[in-house]
C-alpha cells in the first residue's frame, strides 16, 4: 500500500468522515441532525462505495444510536457516531453510562447551541452540559485537526490505561461547513498507527469468560458502597492517565503524519505577554489574528487555546497562565449560576495552582451561531488590559456578552 | 356565536415551507376545520415536535407550542389533562411521530385522551434534508444516508394505531383540502384519541410524490367500529384510501379528580 498522503479541499464534517474511514470502525450508528447530517452521509457514501467495510445502522433516534453502539462495543467492535445539541440531550441516558462501562468509543460532537429558545446554530452549550460525565473531550480548531484528532481519539480511547469514550468536538456551522485544505493520510500510515483493536481488557462479550455486565452495584452496606466508590476511583484514574496518553499519542502522530498539534493546551505568542485570551475550538483562529494585530500595535497579548478539556489540563494551563498578568476567557456557552462562561470557571480553578490571583474576565459570545470576529477579540484584549489597571474592588465579576446589544459592543 | 373566518386561524407569519410543499394545504384545511368548529382561538391549542411539518403551530393563531423532537403527543396529553376544556391538537411528521417519538404514538392510542393528531406523512425526514423515515419504502434509494435503500419494512400507521387501541382513524390528502378539513373536524368531534393520517408530499426530496394525486382514492364503505374487523378489512390496505377508516366507541380517558380547576382559575392567575 502506498504511504503517500493526499490533499483535499473539504469542510470539517467531511474531514471527520475521512478520519473515521481511515480508522476502520466496524459499526456506525446514526440519526440525522443539523449540523451533523452531512458527516454521516459522507460515511454512508464511503460504505456504499465499498471504501469502508462497516455496518451502518440507521436507527430511530439518538437514544437508540448509543444503545446500539454499547451493544456493538461490548461485542468488541470499534464504533463511531456523531451528534449535535438536542441529539446529545436525547442520548444522555446511555451517554452517562458509557464511561462507567469503560467502553472505548469515539464520537464526534458537532457543537450546537441548546434550546430554548429554538435554535439550530453553533454554540458549545451542548458539550458544556456533559462535561462531568466521564467522557474525554477534545476541541479542534481546523478541519485538519478534526481529521487527525478523530484518528488519535481511537488510540486514546482504546489505551489500556484509559479505557474511556472520547468526544471529538468541532463547532457546528463554522467548522462543520467551513471549507479548507486538508491533508488526508494514507491508510497504511493510519493502520500502522492504530493497530488492531485490543478487546481483552474491557468489559466484553468474551467467549472465554461469559459475564453479565453491569449488575446492581453498591447498596446500603459498607461493602457495596466501597465497591461502588472503587469503580468511581478507577474512572478518575483513567481520566488522569489520559493526560499523559493524549500527550504521547500526539507526539506519535506527529512522527507518523508530520503534523504537530498541542495535545492539551496550545500557547500562542505568550513570550513577554502581558495578557492572554483563553479560547477553545474554532474561535481560536480569529483570536490569534486579533493577537497578531495587537502585537503590531505594540500590545503584548497572546492566546491560550484549550485542546483537551476533559481531563482538564490543570498543570499545562497553570503553566501557560503563569506567563501573563491577566486573562480574558472567551466562552461559547453559559454556566448558569456562576454567571460566567464554563471555561472561565474552570480556568479560575486551575489558576489556584499558580498561587497568583490575577484578574480573569469572562466573555460570552458566539451563541446561536453568532460570528466571533477579530473585532470582538480586539475588544476582549482591550478590556482585559484595562482590568490590569483596575483595583480588585472596582472589578465587576459579571461577564461581557460579546454579541448582545450592549453599549459600545458590536451587534 | 359569530362565525369566524378560516383566515382568522392563521397567524401573520409567512410559512417558509418550499413552494409546492403539501404542508401549505394542511394549514389551509386546518384553518377551515377550526372555522367550522367555531371555537374562539383561545379555546384551541396546537402542539408539535420538530420537523418542517412541526412548524405548523407558528402559522396558526391558536395557542401553539413547538416542542421537543418526537414528544408532541406527550406534551399534548399533559396540556389536555391540565385544561380539559381546550380543544387539543398535535401535529408532526412521520419521523417525529413514528421514529424518534414512536413509543408515544402507541401510548397515546391506548390511553385515548380526547385529542386529535395530524400525522403529516411524507415518507421522509424533510427538515434534515431527505433521509428515510419509518414509512419510507425499503427500496427508496435517493437518500445519501441509505443509497441502497433503507431495506427494512415500513411502519403502517393505520395498522399500528388499530393494534394500539386508537379510537378514530382517518386518512386525508393535502391535495384535497376540503375533504381533509372535514376529516379533521370529525376527528376533533369524535371522543378520545383521533389520528388524521395526512399524506402531505415533500416536493423537494420526494418529487415523485406529486403522483399521489392519481394514487389516492376515496373509501366508499362506512368506517369500521371494531378494531379486529378493521384490521381484517384493511390487512391489504394500499395506504392511499382516504376518508374515515375507523370510528371506535371507547370512552375517552380522563383521570378523575375530586376538584377540577376551571380554565377561569388559570385565567385569574394570569390576571393576578
Ligand atoms: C433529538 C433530535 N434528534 C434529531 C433532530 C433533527 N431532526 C429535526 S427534524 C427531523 C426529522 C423530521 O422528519 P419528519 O418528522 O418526518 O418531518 P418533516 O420535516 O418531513 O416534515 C430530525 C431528524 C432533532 N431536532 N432532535
Ligand atoms: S423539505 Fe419537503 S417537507 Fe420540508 S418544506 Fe420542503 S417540501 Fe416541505
Amino acid at each position: 500500500m502506498n504511504n503517500m498522503s493526499r490533499i483535499a479541499v473539504c469542510d470539517g464534517n467531511e474531514a471527520a468522515a475521512w478520519g473515521v474511514k481511515l480508522s476502520r470502525p466496524d459499526v456506525v450508528a446514526v440519526y440525522p441532525i443539523t449540523p451533523q447530517s452531512s458527516l454521516v452521509e459522507y460515511l454512508s457514501k464511503f460504505i456504499a462505495d465499498g471504501e469502508l467495510d462497516a455496518e451502518l445502522m440507521n436507527v430511530e433516534g439518538e437514544h437508540s444510536v448509543l444503545s446500539a453502539l454499547q451493544g456493538a462495543c461490548l461485542a468488541g467492535a470499534r464504533t463511531y457516531t456523531a451528534t449535535s445539541g438536542p441529539g446529545l440531550a436525547f442520548m444522555f441516558e446511555p451517554y452517562v453510562r458509557t464511561p462507567g462501562l469503560r467502553l472505548p468509543m469515539v464520537a464526534s460532537l458537532v457543537n450546537r447551541d441548546m434550546l430554548s429558545p429554538q435554535c439550530v446554530w453553533g454554540g458549545q452549550q451542548d458539550v458544556m452540559t456533559v462535561r462531568d460525565t466521564g467522557w474525554i473531550h477534545m476541541f479542534c480548531e481546523s478541519a485538519q485537526e478534526v481529521l487527525d484528532t478523530v484518528i488519535m481519539a481511537y488510540r486514546i480511547a482504546e489505551h489500556p490505561e484509559v479505557m474511556l469514550p472520547v468526544n471529538v468536538n468541532h463547532d457546528g456551522n463554522y467548522l462543520s461547513y467551513g471549507v479548507s485544505r486538508v491533508e488526508i493520510p494514507s491508510q497504511s500510515v493510519v493502520d500502522a498507527f492504530l493497530g488492531d483493536k485490543n478487546v481483552n481488557w474491557h468489559a466484553a462479550l468474551d467467549p472465554d469468560r461469559p459475564m453479565a455486565v453491569d449488575p446492581l452495584t453498591g447498596g446500603a452496606d459498607a461493602e457495596g458502597a466501597a465497591r461502588f466508590a472503587a469503580y468511581r476511583q478507577s474512572l478518575c484514574r483513567g481520566m488522569q492517565n489520559a493526560l499523559a496518553v493524549i500527550t504521547d499519542v500526539h507526539a506519535e502522530w506527529e512522527c507518523a503524519s508530520g503534523r504537530a498539534f498541542a495535545p492539551l493546551v496550545e500557547e500562542y505568542r505568550l513570550e513577554d505577554a502581558e495578557i492572554a485570551l483563553v479560547t477553545i475550538g474554532s474561535m481560536s483562529g480569529a483570536a490569534k489574528d486579533a493577537v497578531d494585530a495587537a502585537r503590531e500595535a505594540g500590545i503584548a497579548a497572546g492566546v491560550i487555546r484549550i485542546k483537551t478539556f476533559r481531563p482538564f489540563p490543570v498543570e499545562a494551563l497553570a503553566r501557560a497562565a503563569g506567563k501573563v498578568r491577566a486573562l480574558g476567557v472567551v466562552d461559547r456557552a453559559v454556566s448558569y449560576g456562576w454567571n460566567c462562561g464554563p471555561v472561565c470557571q474552570e480556568v479560575l480553578g486551575a489558576l489556584y495552582r499558580t498561587g497568583r490571583a490575577i484578574p480573569v474576565l469572562s466573555f460570552i459570545g458566539g451563541l446561536a451561531g453568532a460570528d466571533l470576529t477579530g473585532e470582538h477579540f480586539a475588544r476582549a484584549i482591550e478590556a482585559t488590559r484595562q482590568a490590569l489597571a483596575t483595583p480588585p474592588e472596582a472589578r465587576t465579576p459579571a461577564p461581557v456578552w460579546l454579541n448582545a446589544r450592549e453599549e459600545g459592543m458590536p451587534r | 356565536m359569530n362565525a369566524i373566518a378560516p383566515q382568522e386561524y392563521k397567524s401573520d407569519l409567512k410559512p417558509i415551507w418550499c413552494p409546492g410543499c403539501g404542508d401549505y394545504s394542511v394549514l389551509t384545511a386546518l384553518a377551515k376545520a377550526l372555522a367550522e368548529l367555531g371555537r374562539p382561538r383561545e379555546e384551541i391549542a396546537l402542539v408539535s415536535g420538530i420537523g418542517c411539518s412541526s412548524r405548523l403551530p407558528a402559522y396558526t393563531s391558536v395557542y401553539g407550542f413547538h416542542g421537543v423532537h418526537g414528544r408532541a403527543l406527550a406534551l399534548a396529553t399533559g396540556l389536555k389533562i391540565a385544561r380539559p376544556d381546550l380543544t387539543v391538537l398535535a401535529a408532526g411528521g412521520d419521523g417525529d411521530g413514528l421514529s424518534i417519538g414512536g413509543n408515544h404514538f402507541l401510548h397515546a392510542c391506548r390511553r385515548n385522551v380526547d385529542m386529535t393528531y395530524l400525522l403529516m406523512d411524507n415518507q421522509v425526514y424533510g427538515m434534515t434534508k431527505g433521509q428515510a423515515s419509518p414509512t419510507t419504502a425499503p427500496d427508496w434509494c435517493e437518500s445519501k444516508l441509505t443509497p441502497l435503500g433503507p431495506g427494512v419494512s415500513p411502519v403502517m400507521p393505520l395498522h399500528l394505531a388499530l393494534a394500539s387501541g386508537v379510537n378514530f382513524f382517518a386518512r386525508g390528502f393535502s391535495g384535497n383540502p376540503n375533504e381533509l378539513a372535514r376529516l379533521i373536524l370529525e376527528g376533533i368531534r369524535h371522543p378520545g384519541f383521533s389520528v388524521i393520517h395526512v399524506l402531505s408530499p415533500c416536493v423537494t426530496f420526494r418529487p415523485e410524490q406529486r403522483a399521489w394525486k392519481q394514487a389516492v382514492h376515496a373509501e366508499t364503505v362506512p368506517p369500521e367500529t371494531e378494531p379486529a374487523a378493521a384490521l381484517a378489512r384493511f390487512a391489504a390496505d394500499d395506504g392511499f384510501a382516504t376518508g374515515v377508516l375507523f370510528a371506535g366507541t371507547r370512552k375517552a380517558f380522563m383521570p378523575e379528580r375530586a376538584t377540577r380547576r376551571e380554565w377561569r382559575d388559570y385565567e385569574a392567575r394570569f390576571a393576578a
